[in-house]
């Protein structure tokens, strides 16, 4: 809310003067900065936007803050086809199931991604069979379970300490074997630094493909992450060949601008975004109230 | 690629090494390099911005001016002060001087916060105090159990009365916790709370109530050091709201740059007293500022630059 009033303050003030001072776009891309979009990506906006309002000529506050939203929208578009590239593949091909995996760093809400995501397929008439190959944190695939429970999907789970691959082998198996919709793998947290677990996510889902295709693997970024988000999503998209994109934890105050990069380096869109804690606080991502959260209304 | 705060200074440092002394414009030439590679750290604005006049008020002093090498100085000053901010007074845990010692944990929705609970109650365990975990999140799934692995791996017992999923009373678990501890001897009490955000009024409100059932001797506010810009609004909002004592920082193990700390420390100046540093028990530290100045800033670069100035 604090850098919305700040945004909304400098572009009042501009009406006051005759020209843009040095002030004023420091502060479009301080408010840019402190959605945590970065200081590259920041000062790249702001200097578009400053070419733009040179050649149109564009004086009003009013004006200044619609090129401004019409730049940001670009960035955040970044080429995509808003009516298809966001969409999630998560429909039965041939005899087999839809395959999804879940995958990032911990606690940014896969589990919870799962649950919500299956909420949502079981609702569209779907079947959904949830794996849990978390088998690492605790009490990992009871979580999974309850949401099982919660929203209609059968959980596929093995004790505690087990391997993660055969979990997921087996989870797609029982999908086949059961003619389910789609099969949703919730995957342990892991560091992106931590080489070890980078390579048994990698295995698991090269163990996913030995019976099916992997349709997609979604990556959970939480908005509160900062820059460190690149470094995360470069790594898990190297090692599983991310398809898309969950923002969760939009419903705090976080903007989670680092998406902007994220979108742009791996040339994978944004999909859904979580919106709470609660079984249908899960929506498709949409770039203008995206955009808007940022420059504030 | 970002270029590293070194390969930034290195060229700002070129131009000076020639001149001997530091004029206005370049110790202004020197604050901006070092104003992006805070924000690259993930440092919030308004803490840069402070920082950032703070250093240049020293740096244009007699300290710089008179020094044999201005450029290494201004280094050492940015240096010096991260360590000054993120170290300020450091403190142990405070032990009540009647037992049980109540210790309260509060953060964002998965901060850490239960696997802290764990790593606490071991490392206290290992001190030889008699702890009791708490579980007073009742609200996201199997918190409870998760809960009652750690302190079944930690090798403390859980006080759970309550099945959580949405049961349950946390106000109350934790007001009992305390009793029971009593009875039973627990000399610390540590209790796990459900994450919530800043901006959600009614969950802030049940955290006070916890506070005011419990009256803890430590609130810590538990924070990943992930975290970017929001971090300012997330501890003004839990500062204002429940109110904490101290801090922790989790999942130091990544590459994270860590610039939250610094973020979080300067707006509430509550001290960071532990890190967390991986997903299993013993992964916990007590906070080294110093360390943490050198991961923000790339120190290891700067160290070598320092020299080379
Ligand atoms: N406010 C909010 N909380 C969320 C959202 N998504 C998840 N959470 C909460 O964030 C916390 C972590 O969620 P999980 O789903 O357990 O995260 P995870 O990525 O599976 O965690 P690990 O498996 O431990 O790595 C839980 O308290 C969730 O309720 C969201 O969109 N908004
Ligand atoms: N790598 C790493 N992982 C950690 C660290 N601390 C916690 N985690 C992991 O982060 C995830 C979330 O930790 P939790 O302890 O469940 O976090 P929480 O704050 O209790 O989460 P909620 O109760 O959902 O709000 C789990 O996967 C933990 O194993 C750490 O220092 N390093
Ligand atoms: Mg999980
Ligand atoms: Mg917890």
């Amino acid at each position: 809310a604090r850098s919305q009033n700040a945004l909304g303050h400098v572009l009042l003030g501009l009406l006051s003067r005759d020209t843009l001072d040095e002030d004023a776009w420091d502060e479009i891309e301080d408010t840019l900065i402190s959605a945590d979009i970065g200081v590259a990506v920041a000062r790249e906006i702001t200097e578009a936007l400053r070419t733009r309002v040179q050649v149109m000529g564009a004086r009003t506050p009013e004006e200044v803050r619609a090129l401004l939203r019409e730049e940001l929208l670009r960035q955040v578009t970044n080429g995509f086809d808003e009516k298809t590239d966001r969409r999630l593949r998560t429909a039965r091909h041939g005899d087999r199931p839809a395959v999804v995996m879940v995958v990032g760093v911990n606690g940014t809400g896969k589990t919870t991604t799962c649950g919500k995501l299956a909420r949502v397929l079981v609702g569209d008439g779907n079947t959904v069979l949830l794996g849990a190959a978390d088998t690492f944190r605790a009490a990992a695939a009871d979580q999974l379970e309850t949401w099982g429970k919660r929203v209609g999907a059968e959980v596929v789970r093995k004790g505690e300490g087990a391997d993660p691959g055969s979990v997921a082998f087996d989870a797609v198996r029982q999908g086949i074997e059961g003619k389910v919709d789609t099969v949703i793998i919730d995957t342990a947290g892991r560091l992106h630094t931590k080489t070890g677990l980078m390579d048994e996510l990698g295995k698991v889902k090269r163990v996913v493909e030995k019976q099916a295709t992997v349709d997609e693997v979604l990556l959970v970024l939480d908005a509160t992450t900062g820059q460190n988000g690149m470094q995360q999503a470069r790594v898990f998209a190297e090692v599983v060949n991310v398809t898309g994109i969950v923002l969760t934890k939009l419903d705090g105050t976080a903007k989670g601008g680092i998406v902007i990069a994220v979108q742009r380096e791996l040339g994978v869109p944004v999909k859904l975004v979580g919106l709470g804690e609660g079984p249908d606080d899960l929506a498709p991502f949409e770039a203008e109230p995206f955009v808007d959260a940022i420059i504030g209304e | 690629m970002f270029e590293t705060l070194s390969d930034r200074l290195t060229s700002v440092f070129s131009s000076l090494r020639s001149k001997g002394r530091l004029s206005e414009a370049d110790i202004n030439a020197t604050a901006r390099e070092i104003r992006i590679a805070l924000l690259e750290a993930d440092v919030a604005l308004p803490v840069v911005k402070d920082f950032i006049a703070h250093v240049k008020e020293r740096a244009l002093g007699a300290e710089v001016s008179q020094a044999l090498n201005p450029a290494q100085q201004v280094v050492k000053i940015v240096n010096e002060e991260l360590i000054e901010i993120l170290g300020g007074e450091t403190r142990r845990l405070r032990f009540a001087k009647t037992p049980p010692t109540v210790i309260m944990l509060a953060g964002l929705q998965g901060a850490g916060k239960t696997t802290l609970a764990g790593k606490l109650a071991y490392w206290l365990k290992g001190q030889g105090h008699t702890p009791l975990l708490v579980a007073a999140d009742l609200q996201r799934p199997n918190a409870v159990q998760q809960l009652q692995v750690m302190g079944e791996r930690a090798g403390v017992p859980v006080f759970a009365p309550e099945p959580g999923n949405g049961v349950g009373d946390p106000v109350q678990v934790a007001r009992r916790s305390v009793e029971e501890a009593r009875r039973a001897q627990h000399d610390v009490v540590i209790i796990d709370t459900a994450g919530r955000l800043g901006v959600d009024a009614e969950m802030m409100q049940q955290a006070i109530d916890i506070r005011d059932a419990v009256s803890p001797d430590e609130i810590l506010f538990v924070v990943d050091a992930m975290v970017g810009q929001d971090a300012v609004n997330t501890a003004q909002a839990f500062m204002d709201g429940v109110g904490f004592d101290g801090v922790v920082l989790t999942k130091l193990d990544g590459d994270a740059r860590g610039g939250a700390a610094l973020s979080v420390r300067h707006i509430t100046g509550r001290p960071i007293m532990f890190a967390s540093t991986g997903e299993k028990l013993e992964d916990f530290d007590l906070f080294h500022p110093d360390r943490m100045a050198g991961r923000i800033l790339d120190m290891g670069d700067i160290l070598t630059l320092i020299e080379q100035a």
